[in-house]
């Protein structure tokens, strides 16, 4: 049983909650057990370092100064935006001795920066053996376009280039040891309007709808993501942007948590695919039956999907 | 950053770029104009001060430009600028640090939707530890946010199961909120510069 | 009894106007053995020479300081003058008061008594400086080039018109390098093949120059004058003598879908090739790794395709020749091995290199770099000079030209310009509007360099006449959709982002150096820069010599070169041969290591730690011619009198001329410390 810290964050515990619910479903699979950070705070998203660079870096480091008083190595954070602050707060509290002593004074903790900050790709990408082999329900003839967004993998400086900035492949790899078709396609890296969903949403209409057209193009039957702000931009805005005629469709967003538990047999109640905006109905159809018999049919996919109405 | 403690030692107003420099430890002057951030921002079709504008003001030092403009707000800290910026200049970086200086309302003003999100948020963090989102969603358009948008929305948020009705405080939040207080100083500080 | 004179030099202003010179000269006066101390505005002139010259004859002087600027400025003046009057030049020495004391304190006084202090240490050197005489050492007068491009061409050429042998050694089949490839040249657009190939002929036929094509330098011994160098011969498997160059071979090789190295991976060759109809020499050359015979040997299989043996009416193919080893002693070498062009591929070759993932990783196939549409552009090209993209042979009506990619990029690892893209694709842009009349051309660039005779003008005339649609801003990212290739960039000038289609994009992608320069410049003990450029020994008054005496640098190899340039540069190190060969010996300062036969044990530390080979082994023999003792002797022409010999021995029985550890420890002492 491998232990890794687990830094949640607001969304997960909130708008997001299937991500968690479906991270904690595999995990288990996954021979892995999540350690909770112990009172974990919010890392401050985008709204802190837009305003104050000490609390964009401070914020998250009293969750790392937490993690490190717990004995953890290192820390995932799921969530794309939480790791991208987490990552960056580690990375620049080491290149900066007189920032890492404003900081101690701050939290007042005597916090040595020790805990690695881990990507959900990161984690699952040295997983893929076993993704593979419990693949029980291989998703054979899902097509699906993985979208990476801004924060997963860069800058490289701050992610210490696990995978290419540029020219990313491990989330690919992951939907490839769930049975999963990766389609090749070109918005993968593009943003999809980030923290603006409320303050700005006509911007974030654009830029979501020109991924999702994308994605459609390459002949996707879902997205995937790894981001509760994606998510939330590409499913919840999709009605948005079908009122204001940027798209047409529907198109299944669903968190690479959920691929990989559906891959595993899960049941998809558990995986949280009833809380989706845009219906999963099409790609548990697409993956019924495909699998050697673990039992997720047809009949429980559409009940799913019938509660939610 | 570099470190917030120091003091100028010259009389004169601090050249914008120094300031940039002593906040990011960057070099705006290694900015050479290419434009390769601009043509990859997502925002730029939305904004008239894309990151390459962005660099070279701060470089010539008119932050009254700088205020004019809405580039700074509509950022999505994508940090696609960064990313594939040849010469190492850290655009996002950079406007982190503008909207830091700008972030007291002094020398120029966020637009309203934003900066009410903005101030949700983080009032939401201060007040809980966490994001209440009811809360976020509340506060912001009571803040300046649209009052009717994504009204319709909600309910269906909820149905799903998405969103919290009673926020969750952490139990350390005596430390989240000196956290905010010490930054909130150190802002000051740099406001009195 | 020593009998010094003592000159102090005011060097104008600049030692007068720190130190009382007149102050140091009286107060070397009492310095035991000083018999005649002088100051004077400028000692160096012709009035203070002879101020010198005089003193030695009338005063009978067996030892000169003269206290003044940096050894490197004048020693020579001054030892010369010293020659002149019947001293022994190394009597005479240099007492820096200049960039040692008047340059660098502003306290008069102090000064002064520093200065005192500093031509009082080398009084008392030159107490015990002994007459000691210049070095004569044999120059080999032949020249090794490597390296067959136009800057290697060039050198030889010249050394060899200027009546000296050549080596010239070529890595690949044929001589020509990069510029055979070239369709036109800027600024005159004249016909690059045109201009070359006769140069090419000139070389095979020149009666001093033996080419060694197909051939790497492996190793290299010896100094200035004195190389010895080893070339390997790689097997061509095909002899040279028999072959009359007739090209049946090539015609009957069934493995015809090779990638041509000389088209840049557009066209296609066979197994047993030349790689263009106008290569030098004219010998088909066997790809081992390609060749059906050679891949069955390397499974241990029977041979089975002899098509080109049986083909050839000569009986030149052997498919069993061996790479041979050949020693050549040279006097000096010119490294012009050339460049590559940056590959923006995922994969680099140096860790400090990344790839450009943004525009594809050059997965898109109509994405092509500056070298290949040279050959899309050439009539002796894959398509025969009509512009043609590789996916699918249309006509490419938008083409998009993308400037520094690779260079000025420090994050790619590649900081500096490549100089020849600006000039480059001006003139792709005129070859493919002289080519697809209705086409556009458009060129993303940052800066536009255009600083050579007839550039700015030439680069004009592409957006003034020729109608290229010129915009200033980089791109941020490309991708293909159906067949097109999709553009994100922006116009810096007109502030607005800019997303085009195209049919092709041809990118300007950075000049490096060759693969393996380092392994090469470490054989030739030259040093390089981070990216592997070799370095010249002065950036402004030596830029074709390298740090190494005897080894000279030309083109690309040194740093990103046009042809004017890559040529003038050969023609310079040519001069520079010439002129070391214009003597039968080189003199050399004798300021070098000595061994103490009588005491050197033979432990040949020294030998370990030489960094210039110097140090050899000398048997000692007795009068029946026996060895008794084998010692070491430091070869003068090797060593550079660095001292690590000296201060390595253990028994003390190492010194070197000139800086013995008498004369250091008498400096030292002078002080009073």
């Amino acid at each position: 049983m491998t232990k890794i810290g687990y830094f949640p964050g607001c969304s997960l515990h909130g708008l997001s909650r299937e991500y968690e619910e479906s991270l904690k479903a595999i995990v288990a699979g996954l021979d892995t057990e999540l350690v909770e950070v112990d009172d974990w705070s919010c890392c401050g998203a985008s709204s802190a370092h837009g305003t104050s660079h000490l609390l964009a870096v401070t914020l998250p480091a009293r969750n790392l100064a937490i993690a490190e008083s717990q004995g953890l190595p290192e820390v995932l954070a799921p969530c794309a935006a939480c790791y991208a602050r987490l990552a960056s707060a580690r990375h620049e509290i080491e290149g900066d001795t007189d920032l890492a002593g404003h900081v101690n004074r701050i939290l007042v903790r005597d916090f040595k920066n020790t805990v690695k900050v881990r990507s959900i790709l990161e984690v699952l990408k040295g997983q893929v053996a076993t993704i593979k082999a419990k693949a029980t329900n291989p998703l054979k003839d899902l097509k699906v376009a993985c979208y990476y967004g801004c924060l997963l993998v860069r800058p490289v400086e701050v992610t210490g280039g696990y995978d290419d900035p540029e020219d990313p492949s491990s989330m690919e790899d992951i939907c490839k040891a769930a049975g999963a078709v990766p389609v090749k396609w070109n918005r993968r890296l593009d943003c999809c309007g980030g923290g603006m969903s409320m303050s700005r949403t006509g911007s974030v209409v654009r830029l979501s709808a020109a991924i999702l057209k994308d994605a459609k193009a390459a002949g996707a039957d879902a997205v995937v993501v790894a981001c509760p702000m994606c998510h939330s931009n590409l499913d919840f805005r999709q009605k948005a942007m079908q009122q204001r005629g940027a798209w047409e469709g529907d198109m299944p967003v669903l968190f690479l948590t959920q691929v990989v538990g559906l891959s595993m047999g899960i049941d998809p109640k558990t995986l949280g695919m009833g809380r989706h905006f845009v219906s999963t109905n099409s790609v548990m159809a697409r993956t019924a039956g495909t699998g050697s018999g673990a039992g997720t049919g047809t009949n429980k996919a559409t009940a799913v999907a019938g509660e939610v109405g | 950053m570099g470190s917030h403690e120091h003091s100028r030692n010259h009389s004169g107003p601090e050249p914008l770029a120094a300031r940039v420099q002593r906040m990011t430890g960057l070099n705006p002057a290694c900015c050479y104009q290419c434009g390769k951030c601009s043509a990859g921002c997502p925002m730029a079709a939305e904004t008239t001060l894309r990151p390459h504008d962005v660099m070279r003001l701060v470089a010539r030092d008119r932050l009254d430009k700088l205020a004019d403009a809405d580039g700074l707000w509509l950022c999505l800290t994508c940090e696609t600028c960064t990313s594939r910026c040849p010469n190492g200049c850290d655009p996002a970086r950079t406007m982190d640090a503008l909207r830091e200086i700008f972030a007291t309302g002094k020398d120029g003003k966020p637009p309203k939707a934003i900066s009410a999100f903005h101030k949700s948020f983080l009032a939401q963090v201060r007040a809980h530890g966490r994001l209440f989102e009811m809360g976020l969603i509340m506060s912001y358009k009571l803040g300046g946010g649209p009052m009717f948008a994504d009204v319709t929305t909600t309910p269906s948020v909820l149905a799903r199961g998405k969103l919290g009705l009673a926020p969750h405080n952490v139990k350390g939040l005596d430390e989240v909120r000196r956290i905010f207080d010490a930054c909130a100083a150190v802002a000051a500080e740099e406001e009195g510069r | 009894m020593a009998r010094i004179g003592v000159f102090v030099c005011h060097c104008g202003e600049n030692i007068g106007r720190t130190v009382d010179c007149h102050a140091v000269a009286e107060g070397c006066k009492d310095v035991p053995g000083v018999v005649h101390s002088v100051d004077y505005k400028y000692m160096c002139s012709d009035p203070g020479q002879q101020m010198v010259k005089k003193a030695i004859e009338e005063k009978g002087l067996t030892g000169v300081v003269v206290a003044a600027c940096s050894p490197h400025m004048h020693e020579k003046t001054f030892r010369r003058a010293a020659a002149g009057a019947g001293l022994n030049a190394f009597l005479c020495e240099m007492a820096n008061v200049r960039e040692h004391c008047s340059w660098i304190h502003e306290d008069r006084e102090k000064a002064t008594v520093k200065a005192i202090d500093i031509t009082r240490t080398i009084i008392e050197k030159v107490k015990h400086n002994v007459p000691l005489s210049t070095i004569r050492i044999p120059v080999t007068r032949r020249a090794l080039v490597i390296g067959g491009g136009i800057a290697g061409i060039q050198a030889a050429l010249d050394i060899a018109d200027g009546g000296r042998e050549v080596i010239l050694v070529e890595k690949g089949p044929s001589i020509g390098g990069h510029m055979s490839q070239l369709s036109e040249t800027f600024p005159t657009l004249d016909c690059s093949q045109c201009i070359l190939t006769p140069r090419m002929v000139e070389v095979y036929q020149h009666p001093r120059i033996k080419l060694y094509a197909y051939s790497e330098v492996e190793s290299v011994e010896g100094y200035i004058g004195n190389f010895k160098v080893t070339v390997r011969r790689k097997a061509r498997s095909v002899d040279e003598e028999k072959c009359n160059g007739c090209g049946a071979c090539t015609q009957v090789c069934p493995n015809k879908k090779i990638p041509s190295e000389f088209d840049c991976g557009l066209g296609k060759r066979t197994a047993i090739y030349v790689p263009f109809p106008q290569a030098v020499p004219n010998l088909p050359t066997v790809d081992r790794n390609k060749c059906l015979l050679f891949m069955n040997r390397a499974k241990g299989r029977p041979d089975t395709c002899k098509k080109c043996a049986e083909a050839c009416e000569k009986g030149a193919i052997d498919f069993d020749q061996q790479d041979r080893l050949i020693t050549e002693d040279v006097g000096a070498i010119v490294v012009a091995t050339g460049y590559q062009l940056y590959t923006i591929g995922k994969d680099q070759p140096k860790d400090n290199l990344k790839g450009y993932g943004e525009y594809g990783y050059g997965t898109i196939p109509d994405v092509i770099d500056g070298l290949q549409f040279e050959r899309l552009a050439s009539a002796s090209g894959p398509t025969s000079g009509k512009i043609l993209r590789p996916s699918d042979g249309k006509v490419p009506k938008r083409i998009v030209f993308l400037q520094c990619i690779g260079s000025r990029d420090p994050q790619k690892g590649m900081e500096y310009c490549s100089k020849i893209c600006c000039m480059y694709v001006a003139k792709h842009t005129m070859l493919y509007h002289h080519k697809v009349h209705d086409g556009v051309a458009t060129v993303f660039y940052m800066d536009i360099r255009a600083a050579g005779k007839g550039y700015e003008e030439f680069s004009r005339r592409a957006i003034e006449e020729e109608g290229a649609q010129y915009i200033r801003g980089r791109v941020s990212r490309m991708w293909r959709e159906g067949d097109v290739i999709k553009i994100l960039g922006f116009d810096t000038l007109e502030g607005e982002p800019i997303e085009m289609d195209a049919d092709m994009v041809v990118l300007a992608t950075a000049m490096r150096p060759q693969p393996g320069i380092d392994v090469l410049a470490q054989k030739l003990s030259v040093s390089y820069d981070q990216h592997g450029f070799i370095n010249e020994a002065h950036p402004k008054l030596r830029p074709v010599e390298t740090n190494t005496a005897g080894i000279y640098v030309a083109g690309a190899c040194q740093a990103p070169r046009d042809i004017p340039d890559a040529v003038a540069m050969a023609s310079a190190t040519a001069s520079k041969v010439l002129g070391l060969f214009a003597n039968e010996m080189l003199e050399r300062e004798p300021t070098v290591a000595r061994v103490d036969e009588g005491t050197c044990a033979g432990c040949f530390h020294c030998e370990r730690v030489c960094a210039y080979g110097a140090v050899e082994h000398k048997d000692i023999k007795d009068r029946a011619g026996n060895v008794v003792r084998v010692i070491a002797y430091v070869n003068p022409g090797v060593c550079q009198g660095c001292g690590t010999c000296e201060a390595t021995c253990p028994s003390k029985s190492v010194e070197l001329q000139g800086f013995t550890d008498e004369q250091i420890w008498s400096e030292i002492q002078a002080l009073g410390v």
